[in-house]
């Protein structure tokens, strides 16, 4: 039985990786910012997986309570096997650049807010010598784009946090996932339009839970094309890369 | 956004966006659209779930379950939910769904709307029966609690109410208790149409399922000709196959129908004689006996991009023999190619829902392609045939249905209008309502 903290649990990616786990008989302790939507989440779990999920409400950005949060997912699983960071905000990247409030929040919600987190549960898996972290970063974060480039510095530095960690936790028997989901229907995103490349929220939950059961940590594109086309957006030399209009 | 075409690709959609909601209680009627219409899994046929020059708010998202109880079978959940998630999550309790269609794809919410009814319609009535409360969200009052029991005509309104009063939240079901997933079956083939009713009355006494195929290309001398399944949930202890064993998947749409008017006809010559060769009993799976068409995954893509058209009606008891002779001998002669036609008679369990399709009498089903011009004169020809004989068109799987036959077929029309949320149209409402 694993007991796993999902933070930013009525994140759709989030749900659908719940709902994977649930059938797996992990036990939960579910963290968010909006009360209606986390009871509705946490019944249907309950439902799923006939444990009770701990509930936390708390809004990510203040990060003075993010110790106490832990300390409660303690109290309620009676240990820790597994977290799950899957919150995040994407940004108006038009608003950030005018509005220097909307660019720090943007940074605050998606990597400052991510790193303390992130940092509190490591220790604590260093200390007990187990346990696996899973950080969604995005497919935004592998090169700087000018449409979204505020939102793709804050999952850059998300994913070299989670690398640093993985390569610090390795020799404590820790795993650290990193997640790099390409676009998907979500929430999140629902104002934009779509293509053949969207995902649904449940192909990216079931390569977030494979992983997580997997013996080893790493980087994980989903859907897994993304790996390839990352490839290529990456290999494109920089004085090529400044015309184009991405 | 995708054009969102409806499960008949027929009409087509020009301009249709589609607004995803997350959370049940947040559908947001009325904000900033100026026509919406719920949505859910895309299973009606017609125009029903299509909201031309509009807005859908796309439900399938709202598809948690939020109470349980394992004692008395009543479980709550959001609206979005698909039978088939329901099932997989009430079966291993040892609960059913206590009515369904052909399908189990469809959601709560377009069960609802629909009235949608299954192979026990003489012993079970239709799905809203077995409703027990929904909670209703409108753009112009506060969310309402909806029960049968009370006299406002908010339930009434809304069971078969074509997603018009507003937007069901979460429902409460009574499910059925059954003992495993298995069905005692029994094929019996008939001659005639006549053979089919005596066949049929003789079964609905002590079968809860009943159902029958017929061969609508057979020639003039068979007309008639068919299959009767008839079944009952597996007492305890029954052990059989297990379920699904292949589980195709048509990737795309063909550029061409496969479904050609010739090869329909030998496959139904060839089927029907295996049949009549092996009457047989057998234990199935429920898989297998609800849900046969749910093995080929998009198989209405196999009808190519000019879609498909469905037709059903149900018929009064005295003039059903007449016209169903009638259609079977336009649709052989004229070549319309239907690869399912399905009898079923009706019981007299009224449902609460105003709009409801099912009603004392027999209910065809035939599945047409889209050959152009000519379908759809054959199919209006149909429709006015039906509509004199007093009958009735099913929305779920119209596109043609005019104003006068729907007003004639469900004289509340008028009621349903008055409760219509002032932010909700559909294209099949704009059709048939004006
Ligand atoms: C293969 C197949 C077999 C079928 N067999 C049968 C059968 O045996 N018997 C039968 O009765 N029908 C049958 N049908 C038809 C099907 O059951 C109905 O069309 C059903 O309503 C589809 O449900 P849906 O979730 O796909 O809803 P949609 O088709 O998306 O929408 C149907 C209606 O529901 C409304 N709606 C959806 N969600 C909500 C909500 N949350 N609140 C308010 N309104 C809502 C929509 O506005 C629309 O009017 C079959 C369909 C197929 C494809
Ligand atoms: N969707 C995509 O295309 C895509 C692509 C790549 C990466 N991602 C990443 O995947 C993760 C999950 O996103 P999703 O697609 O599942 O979208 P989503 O359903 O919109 O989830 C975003 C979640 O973040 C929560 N959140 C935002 N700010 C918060 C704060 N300050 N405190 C607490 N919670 C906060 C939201 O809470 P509320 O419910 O209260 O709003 C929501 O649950 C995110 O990290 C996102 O950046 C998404």
């Amino acid at each position: 039985m694993k007991r796993i903290v999902i933070v930013g649990a009525t994140s759709a990616i989030a749900e659908a990786t719940a709902r994977i786990l649930a059938q797996q008989d992990a036990r939960f302790f579910l963290v968010a910012r909006n009360k209606e939507r986390l009871a509705l989440v946490a019944a249907d779990l309950a439902l799923r997986s006939s444990h009770e999920p701990g509930t936390y409400i708390m809004d990510c950005s203040d990060w003075t309570m993010h110790q106490a949060m832990l300390d409660a997912a303690l109290a309620h699983l009676g240990g820790l096997d597994g977290l799950i960071l899957a919150y995040g905000d994407l940004p108006d990247q038009a608003r950030c650049q005018s509005d220097m409030k909307a660019l720090r929040q943007a940074l605050e919600t998606n990597l400052l807010s991510a790193c303390t987190i992130l940092q509190l549960a490591a220790n604590h898996m260093a200390s007990q010598g187990h346990g696996v972290l899973v950080g969604i970063s995005s497919v935004a974060g592998d090169r700087g784009r000018q449409s979204n480039y505020v939102y793709g510095a804050a999952k850059a530095g998300l994913a070299a946090f989670l690398s640093g960690l993985r390569n610090q936790l390795q020799a404590k028997g820790v795993r650290v996932v990193t997640v790099k989901p390409g676009f998907v229907d979500s929430p999140m995103t629902k104002d934009l339009s779509k293509n053949a490349l969207w995902a649904q929220p449940e192909q990216v939950g079931r390569a977030i839970a494979q992983a997580m059961a997997g013996r080893r940590g790493g980087v994980v594109y989903a859907p897994w094309f993304w790996r390839w086309i990352m490839l290529v957006v990456r290999a494109i030399p920089e004085p090529l890369f400044i015309r184009l209009r991405l | 956004m995708n054009r969102l075409p409806s499960f008949g690709r027929y009409p087509p959609v020009h301009q249709q966006s589609g607004r995803r909601v997350s959370f049940h209680h947040e559908a947001a009627l009325g904000t900033d659209d100026s026509s919406a219409l719920p949505r859910g899994n895309g299973c009606s046929y017609g125009d029903c779930c299509l909201n031309e020059s509009g807005t859908l708010l796309l439900g399938r998202p709202c598809n948690r379950l939020l109470a349980f109880d394992a004692k008395s079978g009543v479980l709550r959940c959001e609206a979005g939910t698909t039978l088939e998630e329901i099932i997989d999550f009430a079966l291993p309790q040892g609960f059913f769904l206590p009515v369904t269609p052909g399908t189990r794809l469809v959601t709560v919410g377009g069960a609802i709307a629909n009235d949608v009814h299954g192979k026990n319609h003489h012993a079970a009535g239709t799905f809203g029966c077995h409703v027990l409360r929904f909670k209703l969200w409108r753009s112009d009052r506060r969310p309402m609690l909806c029960t049968p029991q009370q006299k406002d005509g908010w339930f009434g309104a809304t069971v078969a109410g074509l997603g018009l009063t507003g937007w069901v939240g979460w429902v409460d079901i009574q499910l059925l208790r059954v003992a495993n997933p298995f069905m005692v079956v029994e094929e019996h083939p008939f001659g005639s149409l006549e053979e089919f009713f005596a066949l049929s009355s003789a079964s609905d006494r002590d079968f809860d399922y009943t159902v029958a195929w017929v061969d609508c290309l057979a020639p003039a001398r068979s007309r008639g000709r068919g299959i009767l399944w008839r079944a009952n949930h597996a007492p305890p202890l029954a052990k059989g196959s297990s379920g699904i064993r292949w589980q195709a998947a048509i990737p795309w749409e063909l550029p061409f129908p496969a479904v050609g008017a010739r090869r329909i006809r030998a496959f139904n010559a060839l089927y029907y004689h295996w049949k009549r060769l092996r009457p047989t009993t057998r234990l199935a799976h429920y898989k297998g006996f609800f849900y046969p068409l749910d093995h080929i995954a998009h198989w209405n893509r196999l009808y190519g991009p000019r879609g498909f058209l469905q037709l059903q009606c149900v018929l009064p008891h005295g003039h059903a023999t007449f016209v169903i002779h009638e259609l079977l001998e336009r649709c052989a002669t004229q070549g319309m190619g239907s690869f399912l036609a399905v009898l079923k008679v009706f019981g007299e369990r009224a449902s609460p829902g105003w709009l409801s399709f099912p009603r004392p009498g027999v209910t065809l089903a035939l599945d047409v392609p889209h050959q152009g011009s000519q379908t759809i004169a054959a199919l209006r020809a149909f429709y006015t045939l039906i509509h004199e004989a007093g009958g009735a068109i099913y929305p779920a799987k119209d596109a043609l249905m005019t104003k006068e036959q729907f007003q004639a077929a469900y004289p509340r029309w008028a009621e349903l209008a008055a409760r219509r949320d002032p932010a909700i149209s559909s294209s099949l409402w704009r059709r048939v309502s004006a």
